[in-house]
């Protein structure tokens, strides 16, 4: 038992710390690397550009989409190597949100299902950050139960007509092309009836509308579509097989190893080494380290959880489920962490603005994100369901409109 | 990186695993819940025809001269089996407290013993309720006799020695802390079971009248080698904590699979699903701790007081959770003497207190990361 590279591996961490030296965007580093939580903002720069020429130039030298093959821009790297990059590439790697859904979802999508002139036309732009992609598959009425979305393609020629609404839509707004589940036929059950497309984000009868969120923030959108033309040449998969198509998506959505889920923990931890209490310093009071413990060992949990899956992919097996529960953990986690350094300040814990707040407002922010983070990305109760089904081995729910036509589907739970 | 036990490692758990399947099944730990034996001796005699119990002891002791990773794997496998022998007294407390401090001769007279089979060790500690602190020994050596009262002793009652801790000052400070192997056969010493929530494990409580014995270590320096002691203790107890709280999640699941209500399993009720997943991440986020100890135990880095401390908290919470919700998923035949869940509620809850509570663990925690912060 040991956390040494192999000779191989700590030969490419030596050849990617010397390249991110000598081209990283140092002079972001600071901001960088104090955004740890929630949104990203660098003061005197556009964070958009700043992150579209980080990932141009690693693409140029070969650092984009480690695990992608070379002929699609990436690298052809092995998953430890993967792993290994975004250890160095540390508060930098800040900078790939905005190419998270694309590189993730997106793109193994189209690897599996586009036409090999389509992979080499759109997969090295999206590897390099040069087009932004996004994945529209929620809606007002499809969340968990994403198979009951009601955005309608209907064919007319060699065309599809879209017509419906998509929500929850991160990036939307920047983004250039995006991955479309639609309904192509709503008289067979929900799961029979899907289509999947892709489609330029800029085609007419696309409107994106910004949410503003339960925290007064906006980093997601709804996206119209009305009369919204897309080739069948963009189809991904067969006709009604878009269910399919979409859960190689879904498989895809990595979990990322190695870059680590944000607890909250070392942020409460040095707040209370800092805060006094009236009788004394916060870390020397029974009840606060009764608390810290607690969470300390979640933190450790999590973070010695992902060592064993990084020592799995370096021996070239593939890591078993554990890493399943790092959102679950987390998620909650960081509300309560939030919720509790807010106690410790009294009344004085309402207060949110940076001049007024302890620590900047830091726990304030962090608490009015925090519902969000147990909500996107599956639900609390979707990951333990997901955890009781696949590692358990556990029953799935009885599904009562499994075999019901959709359109014959329940719409209101109340009359 | 290689966070992961060996291939050879994994091999020994496989073996392990199986022996006590066939030489500790629920049916043998019942004898001595029952009260018809104090301890399983034919397993505790199988288990050092394994070389099990001297798994870590070096072989000119006795032992197998493997090292502290080979006896976290068989610490899980002890735990999953609630195997009913005095091996966390005798191995974790009594031979790691030689191994630590003990001279040359007394290595030689003990550890082959505890290897074979032969000797039961255990560790008196405390005196009556609280966590450890040197503050609370009153028990006192002066010129090599002990007088005072040690309880709860674990194993107490069928241990052949002890390792005593005493007070040889009063000044206040750890240095008044010395401590001392005695000969429980020898006379002075006084033994008595007492009833503990766990049936398939002893404590007793132990009288020392002008008992006779020998120094373990430097005088004034015992304190500093309980420190050791428990941090070790802590990880191997901690795998055992997580073998069980896994073999608890594991019943927990098989019952859901099979148990109908309601025309349907009940592990598809969500809400049974729910619980058993919270207690797969207890379960998982434990193990993960435990390696990590288990990484520091083998190496002695100096990370050991902090991992310690973490796996010790966090296995804890995982067998106490799992093995709660387990009685809660079998609903009233888990609250039966018949269904094996209670062995495992007694064993995770006894577990709990026997190195300190959680709330010392926790507070050991805090400290040893402000340590490590300022530094």
């Amino acid at each position: 038992m040991n956390f040494d590279d192999t000779p191989q591996e700590a030969a490419f961490r030596a050849e990617a710390k010397a390249w991110i030296a000598a081209n990283a965007p140092k002079q972001y580093e600071d901001e960088l690397r104090k955004a740890s939580l929630g949104r990203v903002a660098l003061k005197g720069a556009n964070i958009l550009e700043v992150a579209k020429a980080w990932q141009k130039k690693k693409a140029d030298a070969g650092w984009a989409c480690l695990h992608w093959p070379k002929e699609y821009g990436g690298r052809g790297a092995s998953p430890i190597e993967r792993v290994i990059w975004q250890q160095e590439e540390g508060p930098f790697g800040r900078l790939s949100s905005m190419f998270i859904i694309g590189h993730g979802m997106c793109g193994p999508t189209m690897m599996a299902f586009a036409g090999e002139e389509q992979k080499r036309k759109y997969l090295p732009p999206l590897a390099s950050g040069e087009k932004i992609w996004c994945q529209l598959f929620s809606e007002p009425a499809g969340g968990s139960d994403v198979a009951g979305l009601r955005t309608r393609a209907e064919k007319q020629g060699d065309e599809w007509v879209i017509n419906g609404q998509k929500i929850w839509t991160s990036g939307a707004h920047y983004s250039d092309y995006g991955i479309l589940l639609t309904r192509t036929d709503p008289t067979v059950a929900k799961h029979k009836g899907l289509t999947m497309f892709f489609l330029d984000m800029k085609s007419p009868g696309v409107e994106v509308r910004p949410i503003k969120q339960a925290s007064g923030a906006s980093d997601f959108n709804e996206v119209y579509f009305t009369d919204v033309r897309i080739p069948d040449a963009q189809r991904l998969g067969n006709v009604n097989d878009g269910w399919n198509v979409s859960l190689t998506t879904l498989m895809n959505e990595r979990m990322s190893i190695g870059a680590g889920v944000a607890t909250g923990f070392p942020e409460l931890f040095d707040f209370c080494n800092s805060l006094m209490l009236e009788d004394g310093p916060a870390i020397e009071n029974r009840a606060v380290r009764s608390k810290l413990a607690s969470w300390a060992v979640k933190a450790s949990g999590l973070k010695y959880t992902s060592m064993r899956a990084i020592s799995a992919l370096s021996k070239g097996e593939r890591p078993g489920p554990e890493n399943s529960i790092g959102k679950l953990v987390a998620g909650s986690m960081i509300q309560d962490v939030a919720t509790y350094a807010l106690d410790l300040q009294g009344a004085a814990g309402t207060l949110s603005g940076p001049e007024d707040a302890e620590a900047a407002g830091k726990f304030q922010a962090m608490l009015l994100r925090a519902p969000g983070t147990r909500v996107e990305g599956g639900t609390d109760e979707i990951m333990r369901n997901i955890i009781a089904e696949r590692v358990l081995g556990l029953p799935g729910d009885i599904r009562v409109d499994k075999d019901v036509p959709f359109n014959k589907i329940p719409t209101k739970g109340r009359a | 990186m290689n966070f992961d036990f060996s291939d050879e490692q994994k091999q020994m758990r496989d073996e392990a695993r199986k022996f006590l399947s066939e030489q500790c099944p629920p049916k043998a730990v019942r004898e001595v819940l029952d009260g018809k034996a104090p301890y399983d001796k034919a397993l505790w005699k199988g288990l050092a025809e394994m070389g099990f119990l001297g798994i870590a002891i070096p072989e000119q002791f006795g032992g197998a001269g493997a090292g502290h990773l080979e006896l976290c794997v068989i610490a899980e496998e002890m735990g999953r089996a609630l195997a009913p022998v005095p091996f966390s007294s005798t191995v974790y407390l009594a031979a790691e407290a030689l191994l630590i401090a003990g001279s040359d001769a007394q290595k030689q007279k003990w550890l082959p013993k505890i290897a074979s089979g032969d000797a039961i060790g255990t560790l008196a500690l405390f005196e009556g309720k609280g966590n450890p602190s040197p503050k609370a020994v009153k028990l006192t050596a002066n010129g090599g006799v002990l007088n005072g009262v040690k309880k709860p002793v674990a194993d107490g009652a069928i241990a052949d020695f002890a390792v005593v801790v005493a007070r040889t000052g009063s000044s206040g400070r750890e240095s008044d802390i010395s401590l001392f192997i005695v000969d429980l056969k020898a006379s002075g010493v006084e033994v008595k079971s007492l009833t503990n929530i766990d049936l398939t494990r002893g404590q007793a409580e132990i009288t020392f009248k002008d008992t006779k014995a020998e120094p373990l270590g430097a005088a004034g320096e015992g304190w500093s080698v309980i420190t050791q002691v428990l941090d070790r203790a802590a990880v191997l107890m901690a795998f055992e904590q997580v073998g069980g709280a896994d073999r608890a999640l594991e019943m927990g699941r098989d019952y859901a699979l099979d148990r109908i209500a309601f025309g349907r399993p009940i592990g598809s009720f969500q809400a049974v699903k729910h619980m058993l997943a919270d207690m797969y991440v207890s379960a998982t986020l434990a193990r993960s701790n435990c390696y990590y100890g288990a990484w520091a135990l083998s190496t002695n880095a100096g990370e050991l007081p902090e991992a310690a401390a973490a796996a010790r908290i966090s296995a804890t919470q995982a067998f106490q959770h799992c093995a709660k919700n387990n009685i809660q998923v079998h609903g009233g035949m888990g609250f039966t003497w018949e269904f094996d869940c209670h062995m495992y509620y007694r064993r995770a809850n006894a577990v709990a207190l026997g190195l300190g509570s959680l709330s010392y663990w926790e507070d050991a925690l805090i400290d040893r990361m402000r340590k490590k912060n300022a530094a």
